[in-house]
């Protein structure tokens, strides 16, 4: 199991390899399906991000609500797949960490190799599991979409299996 | 305790605890993926991938923290004893109350969309429930609730199946089915099928057979034998826990069927992620 820093580093994200067990720790972003058409939208129109994705991670994933006493509620990861059509265009803008669970396009395997940035795996179901990485939550744009709002997260000891590596490698 | 109480309780535990023999079968999978591989970059991960649910298991049942955060879509079969004395409307209520209630007293992600397409607004309660209404004999109310995450209903299929097919061309469509799946649904899986009807009634029978036992199979034979080859099937896909390869793809495989049009064999296949989440209630009348 290596331990990596999240936002990470150009070395780190090289060293990685498809079937690699990974912990991560730092910040990383959350979006899903409406997240990510929005973005797109945004890019598409000429207009700026409510966030800078250049280096950064996201992850798939709309929690449920925190339990009293708790940050976050159940957390794990959303299937990747839906994110694929609006995924390449996120890679242009400097996006590096990809997090969700299942299969992706060929568009994105191309589009991670080209960019040289990564997709991993998170376990699928395992929301208790993720909670209990959780160390900070802030909303960051988009609440009016509840459970699907652009989050930044500080996590630490999450763990992923690297499913596509920036050298063309993947679990597929 | 009132019946739409029991309905609410049933289904927060659901969300936190499986049934023991869902849970062992996982242990099952993991102990099997060991014996017959466990060697190999898939394999390693496969295993990582179950050891990962277990924990999270340990985790959701002892910190009261539902084991995904995809809570469902309430699939709600009522059987109604044909002797049952009271009205269906209260049935009718209490279900309506023990869903609502459960979704926000289990602190159940809000989930559902008023409707599907222009602007999907959140209905903030996780409801409406879907209800399947069935008579049956007796005088009891049995209610089974799927707490059915998307991950998996998104790789459910329905396909018209030649009425002159072999059991191979049922194995190798549901496996393909699966195939098309991959990890989206995470695996490993649970498989219902159904056979005959019509094309919503193959759908809906597809559902049914996920709600029987775990470990039981169907009560004739042949139709026994061939949940064993479809399951046999299924593992040959190599997709594995998690998608990343291993030889425990499918936990379960159950099938239900019924009479048919000399025309045709409908198949519905309906997928569950290894998180099989059902609450039961059985109300004596």
């Amino acid at each position: 199991m290596k331990n990596l820093h999240l936002p990470i580093g150009e070395e780190d994200l090289r060293s990685l390899r498809a079937y690699d067990s990974v912990s991560f720790s730092g910040t990383l972003y959350v979006g899903r399906d409406q997240v990510h058409q929005r973005l797109v939208k945004l890019l598409e129109e000429g207009k700026p991000l409510p966030v800078e994705l250049e280096g950064q991670a996201i992850y798939y994933m709309g929690p449920s609500p925190p339990l009293p006493g708790m940050i976050m509620g159940s957390c794990g990861p959303t299937t990747s797949a839906r994110m694929d059509p609006f995924t390449p265009q996120l890679l242009g803008k400097g996006l590096k960490v990809l997090i969700g669970k299942g299969p992706r396009s060929q568009a994105v395997h191309d589009a991670l190799k080209k960019e040289k940035a990564v997709y991993v795996q998170a376990f699928g179901g395992c929301g208790a599991l993720y909670a209990k990485t959780i160390v900070s939550v802030e909303k960051v744009a988009f609440e009016d979409l509840g459970p699907e709002a652009l989050l930044r997260l500080e996590v630490k000891d999450f763990p992923v299996i690297v499913a596509i590596d920036s050298h063309g490698g993947s679990v597929f | 305790m009132s019946l739409a109480k029991r309905i609410e309780k049933a289904l927060i535990d659901a969300a936190r605890i499986l049934s023991e023999p869902i849970h062992k079968r996982i242990e099952w999978a993991r102990d099997e993926e060991k014996r017959l591989d466990g060697k190999s970059v898939g394999s390693k991960a496969s295993i990582a991938v179950l050891e990962a649910i277990l924990e999270n298991l340990r985790i959701s049942k002892n910190e009261w923290i539902p084991m995904c955060q995809d809570t469902g879509m309430f699939d709600v079969f009522v059987d109604v004893g044909r002797s049952y004395p009271l009205s269906h409307a209260e049935i009718e209520e209490a279900i309506l109350t023990g869903c609502e209630k459960a979704a926000k007293n289990g602190y159940f992600r809000p989930s559902v969309v008023e409707e599907p397409l222009f602007g999907r607004k959140n209905t903030k309660t996780n409801t409406p429930p879907i209800i399947w209404w069935s008579l049956v004999e007796g005088k009891n109310v049995e209610i089974n609730v799927l707490l059915k995450g998307f991950g998996s209903e998104n790789t459910c299929a329905t396909r018209m199946m030649n009425p002159t097919a072999t059991e191979e061309q049922i194995v190798a469509a549901v496996a393909d089915i699966v195939t098309l799946a991959g990890g989206k649904p995470c695996p490993p899986i649970f498989i219902g099928i159904g056979l005959g009807g019509t094309m919503e009634r193959a759908a809906y029978l597809s559902k049914r057979a996920l709600l029987r036992e775990v470990g039981v199979p169907n009560s004739v034979e042949r139709y026994a034998k061939l949940e064993e080859k479809i399951l046999a099937g299924v593992q040959a896909t190599g997709i594995g826990a998690g998608g990343l390869g291993g030889r425990i793809t499918a936990l379960n495989v159950a099938i239900e069927y019924e009479p048919t049009h000399i025309a045709g064999l409908p198949m519905g296949v309906s997928i569950n992620c290894w998180a099989d989440r059902i609450a039961r209630v059985v109300w004596e009348g």
